[in-house]
């Protein structure tokens, strides 16, 4: 078995049959609309600690450039965990406008 | 950024999990640490729905679905199979939630664990059939409204104690984690990688429809959980050796059970004497817990 990016490559009569043959592919699913508050993160707060990170059930804190967090609106249900754990009170909900 | 766990992510965002959802938390936790060459079983459960219709797949790695009770013995069967094409590194990891495992699935999971299976066996704890609409499973726990449990007449069964259960099957190693406490859920993974034979491990994973809480207070319960001993973390090795891991026990003192009762509107319903019922019930479970890892 043998990997080549997002595919497995099965080479001989042995190897597993095939299952889900593209991984990943949710990448083009908008879950942001689902959202009615918007996370906002206030860099100057912003310590860079990576608890917000950690606990973003659907992995939308990067890091940027400067070493603190940022929001990827595309996918953020805005559930509001990283709000509530921050330890500095860096990132605020504010309502979603339309 | 500071990174406690692994940086990697084997999950796709973009995913359909409700917002504030303890198991796909667990999930992305769990891939992290246990790494690519994983393939992973999923029964009916939330994770079938979460990862989206076929032929997407939120998860970067492979894996099966498959029927309610049988996540143990397809994970056994995916192992037999990566040994037969001598890639005997893969990890194979079943991956189900409560009703999978303490109802529907626990003669296949017996099964696997009597026979020691090479795998890995994790139950995402939710505490009911969230997938299907809340209904009652022997994982919820006493006194908990659901769909067909109503507030008129609550659950009257205790939580089944599963981990009891797998411990007297005397299997090589069992933890119980929670999604708040990601570094210690991964120091676990770290352990059980190295061990051969049969891994279980309980995570425990709120579920904020389900529970009636706010999506931002899912790691503020799961939290609360661990340090009332609602859900205490401990490992088991070979069924005997007890190791109790509480998260702070420099500051650990005695947490009453009431605000994390009074917190979810699945217990709104509990008078004054029901909620000392149950914390006379985690006290009495707590002591035992402790005799056993002094042993």
């Amino acid at each position: 078995m043998k990997r080549d990016g997002k595919k497995i490559i099965f080479e001989k009569a042995g190897d597993l049959p095939p299952m889900a043959m593209s991984l990943g592919t949710t990448e083009y699913n908008e879950t942001g609309s689902w959202r009615n508050e918007r996370p906002v993160v206030d860099s100057s707060k912003c310590t860079g600690c990576g608890i917000c990170w950690k606990f973003c059930p659907d992995i939308s804190i990067k890091e940027d450039a400067n070493g603190k967090a940022s929001i990827d609106y595309f996918f953020c249900k805005g559930c509001g965990i990283c709000a509530v754990e921050c330890p500095v009170k860096a990132i605020e909900m504010k309502e979603e406008e339309k | 950024m500071i990174y406690t766990i692994p940086q990697k992510e084997l999950i796709n965002p973009g995913h359909l999990a409700c917002q504030g959802c303890g198991g796909a938390l667990a999930l992305r936790t769990v891939l992290k640490t246990l790494g690519e060459n994983t393939i992973l079983t999923f029964p009916a459960c939330c994770w079938s729905v979460i990862d989206g219709p076929f032929p997407y797949s939120a998860v970067k790695v492979p894996l099966f679905h498959t029927a309610f009770e049988t996540a143990a013995v397809t994970a056994a069967g995916v192992k037999a199979g990566v040994k037969k094409a001598q890639d005997p590194n893969t990890i194979s990891v079943a991956w189900a939630g409560d009703g999978g495992t303490f109802d529907i699935g626990i003669q296949a999971l017996s099964g696997a664990a009597e026979r020691n299976e090479d795998m890995f066996y994790f139950v995402y704890d939710n505490e009911a059939y969230m997938n299907t609409g809340v209904q009652r499973s022997s994982a919820t726990p006493k006194g908990a409204w659901t769909t067909t449990t109503p507030t008129q007449s609550p659950k009257k069964e205790r939580k089944k104690d599963l981990v009891s259960i797998i411990a007297a099957h005397a299997v090589p190693y069992i933890a119980t984690a929670c999604v708040a406490y990601p570094e210690d859920l991964t120091k676990k993974l770290e352990k059980a990688k190295k061990i051969k034979g049969f891994k279980f491990f309980h995570i425990f994973a709120p579920c904020p429809p389900g529970w009636k809480i706010n999506p931002q207070d899912t790691i503020r319960i799961a939290k609360m959980a661990v340090e009332n001993k609602m859900f205490p973390l401990f490992e088991i090795e070979d069924g005997e050796k007890y190791t109790i891991n509480m998260p702070n026990p420099k500051k650990e003192k005695n947490v009453p059970v009431n605000e994390y009762i009074l917190k979810q509107g699945r217990f709104r319903h509990l008078k004054e004497d029901d909620i000392n019922e149950i914390q006379a019930f985690v006290d009495k479970r707590w002591e035992k817990l402790k005799k056993l890892a002094e042993i």
